[in-house]
């Protein structure tokens, strides 16, 4: 028990460094929901000016804008390290690895849940989406997604932050890992705003929920491997 | 040269079961002559699994016992895995022409999960490419390759759900022509392909993997040249530096 909250108390302390780093700092976090937003707008022109297609479009607009903006962030979180040379020092660290590799999820996790918090809102003025109403169902979709997003870009930015074209390589790996999750959030978002008629966003929020233990479980086994090098 | 009678077994395996396949078999009733690409998709499919697989366990393998072996297994289990992949894709889509009338269904659940895995493992080759130390490679690509190899079953369940909770089932599922009440013929000339594949199969893994260490002794080789060239060029130094006073 007490190693459990020993490492909670470690995972903790790392994200804590993770989001001091990102309030003083104010760079990446900023910028990436700013550039997500604009995707969204992008979205817009690319599909046309027709209101009620974009409405119908809105849930996965909003899911790869999310995807595409968290792909920056998960990035962002390792490359501030690995430019400081604070990565070989997280190794270095006498602390489990799994600690260390909650420690960076959660920071991830965090910076999502900012993320899809703000573009919900983005997406609801834009696209002309009534949100507000199932803000519950919503809101633990965007929570389960952050999780699962963050648990695989923490294990696959450590994996890339070290290497050449890891601007490409992160997203190339990364985007087939997370195609079930943006097909169960995005059917889950699309069920929340219908009011769920067909009664099966439970069973999307579950697959998210799976996919978020299994990714976890598996970052967490791996990270270690990953900061050994 | 066993493994080159091995090729050879696997050749005349192919050819056997192609032959049953296009002229013994009768065609299906329904689907005509088209149905016959089912015992080239179906088994490369299968084997696509098998490979993808055997590089999860490869890589694992190397994790824990941090062999390079390992590691050429799992290179040769993904390069001839993606190749399968590829290959059952273009049955499915040949297929699917004439049956569905359309090159690619959405809503078959297996053709996009195919997909999905030919993006994850393309990904996992072009990755390996991009580490040169054979250690670092070997571990990071280990991990990659457990990853996918864990997203594969939630990729095929949420590819399931997402249609399958949206409308009715498909018609033409490729999975019904192997119920019980599939005629024997049929499932014997897939049984005969597959067997025949799998004989390409072995053959191909064992000529990467020996080409894996073929060129991992090349690169060691190289390493060794330069570090010795590197020693030679500093003791010429220190030997004119010491002359030179």
């Amino acid at each position: 028990m007490s190693a459990l909250r020993r490492n909670a108390t470690i995972a903790l302390a790392i994200a804590r460094k993770d989001a001091l780093a990102e309030l003083r700092g104010r760079q990446a976090v900023g910028s990436t929901i700013f550039f997500a937003a604009l995707v969204l707008l992008l979205f817009g022109f690319a599909l046309g000016p027709d209101s009620r297609r974009l409405a119908e479009a809105a849930p996965g607009l909003l899911w790869l804008a999310i995807v595409f903006g968290g792909l920056l962030t998960v990035a962002r979180l390792h490359q501030l390290e690995a430019d400081d040379g604070a990565l070989e020092q997280l190794a270095l660290y006498p602390v489990d690895r799994r600690a260390a590799y909650a420690g960076k999820a959660l920071a991830g996790a965090g910076a999502m849940l900012l993320l899809g918090g703000l573009l919900l809102p983005v997406v609801a003025i834009l696209y002309g989406v009534p949100l507000g109403a199932a803000w519950l169902p919503l809101a633990v979709t965007v929570i389960l997604g952050s999780v699962g997003f963050a648990a695989v870009g923490t294990a696959y930015a450590g994996l890339t932050v070290r290497m050449r074209a890891r601007e490409v390589m992160l997203p190339l790996l990364m985007l087939p890992i997370v195609a079930p999750l943006l097909l169960a959030a995005v059917k889950a978002t699309v069920a929340a705003v219908a009011g769920d008629p067909f009664g099966e966003l439970g069973a999307w929020l579950q697959l998210l929920a799976g996919f978020d233990i299994v990714m976890l479980i598996a970052g967490a086994a791996t990270y270690g491997f990953l900061l050994e090098e | 040269m066993k493994t080159r009678i091995l090729g050879f077994a696997a050749l005349l395996a192919v050819l056997a079961a192609t032959v049953n396949g296009l002229f013994v078999v009768p065609a299906d009733l329904n689907q005509g002559d088209a149905q016959r690409i089912m015992y080239v998709h179906v088994a490369s499919a299968w084997l696509a699994y098998l490979s993808f697989g055997v590089t999860a366990m490869a890589g694992i393998g190397y994790l824990v016992r941090r062999d390079l072996r390992l590691d050429a297994i799992a290179l040769a289990g993904a390069e001839v895995g993606v190749m399968f992949t590829a290959f059952a894709i273009w049955g499915g889509m040949m297929w699917g022409r004439p049956v569905w009338g359309v090159f690619w269904q959405w809503e078959d659940p297996r053709l996009t999960t195919t997909a999905l895995l030919l993006a994850l493992y393309a990904g996992y080759l072009l990755f390996r490419r991009l580490t040169d130390d054979p250690h670092r490679r070997a571990a990071r690509a280990a991990v990659v390759g457990l990853i996918a190899a864990i997203d594969i079953p939630i990729v095929h369940f949420s590819v399931i759900w997402w249609r399958g909770l949206h409308q009715g089932p498909t018609i033409g599922d490729p999975g019904k022509i192997l119920t019980p009440s599939a005629p024997p013929l049929f499932v014997l000339a897939l049984m005969s392909m597959l067997a025949a594949f799998t004989l390409v199969w072995s053959y191909l893994m064992i000529r990467r993997y020996q080409l894996a260490r073929t060129e991992w002794q090349i690169e060691e080789h190289g390493r060794l040249g330069r570090i010795s060239a590197a020693r030679r060029s500093f003791s010429t130094e220190s030997v004119s530096e010491e002359a030179a006073p």
